[in-house]
């Protein structure tokens, strides 16, 4: 078997990784061959799967959207998948530049699983369920699962990020991010927050201020109880400023080069109240 | 080592034997097939310099590990021209405008604008910045990039 394998379907990346399961699986390259590049990983050997069709496609069952790992950042962008997953599109179109989100994926952005990784705020709102397959069969988890730590999956050797499946809620969606300019950056902070009108609840997760891709559920809960669910009437903006200082303290930002732990934590208490004040605007019909 | 691969660039296959299983599309394009037009900079996908395009999909070639690309169709800044020794449209409007200072990220710029024209052949401001905002230019603030890009859509826009 040669070093390198270019699967041209799900068996065949299923295959090489069953034959070699210490292989490292590429996909769009933006993470990987960084590293490659500088040699600061040698793979002895590489299974690509950015040609398998199967991981290319997307569809809608029943009320979830199942998203396969090969779906790039443009595609998330530019295809019906942008209203099915609005904040996934608004994430995409943060990462990096055009010929970078023609080559990331999601299930790329899944197996590096940085803390400033864009969608990952969105599939923790969404409620994702990671679908892998591998030696094993197929597993399924949640991202909190997934994530088991910076830069750490708990995938096995021979596992393959298939999908991930995300809700479909009735409502507004919002990805929000800072970083020094508008293209080219690594978050320095991000927020995704998602509300559902049928379950009357606000999701909001946060990205580049732990370790992990922590929801602000205490915060979640507070809001919810203070949503003019039935009018829809805007959000108060005492109520979206509070909001925002529970949502920040889920956070547990550290300083590093890409910016402080302090102003991080501010950071997402300013995304919340925004977020928050975008999905319940009195002239939102709430069905967006 | 990888097994021997060809690579098909610019209307050519290539082969590519004796390689590392490390080697980006960049290296190889540029080491082995000797097609220096793709710049090699940043080897972090954070300039663009060596953008080409894979399959018609701007892409790059540093981010490409250059076994995997068997099989694609590689078009690099060599193989943009009109025909033998002759500039593109995109090539000439850099040119007559001025967009060009020490030349180093202009390859990738090209590759990146006939992209944009493809798609888009009337661009606004905003569609030109963020089409090129992964194309880092140290010398000339984009000015005169701009002004080339919408020199050259226009020119393409009155061509039959």
């Amino acid at each position: 078997m040669s070093d390198v394998v270019v699967a041209r379907s799900l068996d065949e990346a299923r295959e090489a990784l069953a034959h070699q399961p210490d292989a490292t699986v590429l996909a769009g390259g933006t993470d990987l061959m960084v590293e490659i590049n500088r040699g600061l990983r040698r793979p002895r050997c590489v299974v690509g799967v950015a040609q398998v069709p199967e991981l290319r496609r997307w569809h809608i069952a029943d009320d979830r959207v199942v998203v396969g790992g090969g779906v790039t950042y443009t595609e998330m962008m530019i295809t019906a998948l942008a209203d099915a997953a609005p904040a996934l599109a608004q994430a995409a179109r943060t990462v990096g530049s055009p010929p970078i989100r023609n080559a990331g994926t999601l299930g790329g952005n899944l197996g590096t699983a940085s803390p400033a990784g864009d969608t990952l705020p969105v599939l923790a709102a969404l409620n994702a369920e990671i679908v892998v397959t591998g030696p094993d069969g197929e597993r399924r988890m949640g991202l909190d699962d997934f994530v088991v730590g910076v830069k750490q999956t708990c995938l096995r050797p021979g596992e393959l990020i298939v999908a991930a499946e995300l809700d479909r809620p009735r409502g507004r969606q919002e990805f929000l991010k800072i970083g020094p300019r508008n293209a080219m950056v690594i978050s320095m902070a991000g927020l995704a927050l998602v509300a559902d009108h049928d379950a009357r609840t606000v999701r909001c997760a946060l990205g580049a201020v732990a370790a992990g891709i922590p929801r602000a559920r205490d915060a979640e809960a507070w809001v919810a109880e203070r949503i003019d669910w039935d009018n829809g009437a805007a959000v108060d903006d005492a109520v979206a400023d509070e909001f925002g200082s529970r949502v920040a303290a889920a956070a547990s930002p550290i300083d590093d080069h890409r910016s402080t732990a302090a102003y991080r934590r501010h950071a997402v208490a300013v995304l919340a109240t925004r977020a928050l004040k975008r999905a319940f605007s009195s002239e939102g019909d709430g069905d967006a | 080592m990888p097994d021997p691969y060809s690579l098909r660039v610019n209307g050519v296959d290539c082969e590519v034997a004796d390689s590392d299983l490390a080697e980006s599309l960049l290296f190889v394009l540029r080491e082995r097939l000797g097609l220096t037009g793709t710049k090699n900079a940043c080897t972090e996908g954070e300039c663009s310099s060596c953008a080409v395009l894979i399959d018609g999909v701007l892409t790059c070639s540093c981010l490409v590990l250059a076994a995997t690309a068997a099989g694609q169709e590689i078009t690099t800044v060599e193989g943009l021209g009109d025909g033998r020794d002759e500039l593109s449209v995109v090539q000439e409007a850099f040119v007559d405008e001025g967009a060009v200072q020490c030349g180093f990220c202009t390859p990738g710029l090209i590759v990146a604008v006939h992209d944009l024209l493809e798609t888009n052949p009337e661009p606004s401001d905003g569609d030109v910045r963020e089409a090129l905002s992964g194309n880092l230019c140290r010398c000339t603030g984009y000015g005169r990039i701009l002004a080339a890009v919408h020199s050259a859509a226009a020119t393409k826009r009155s061509q039959p």
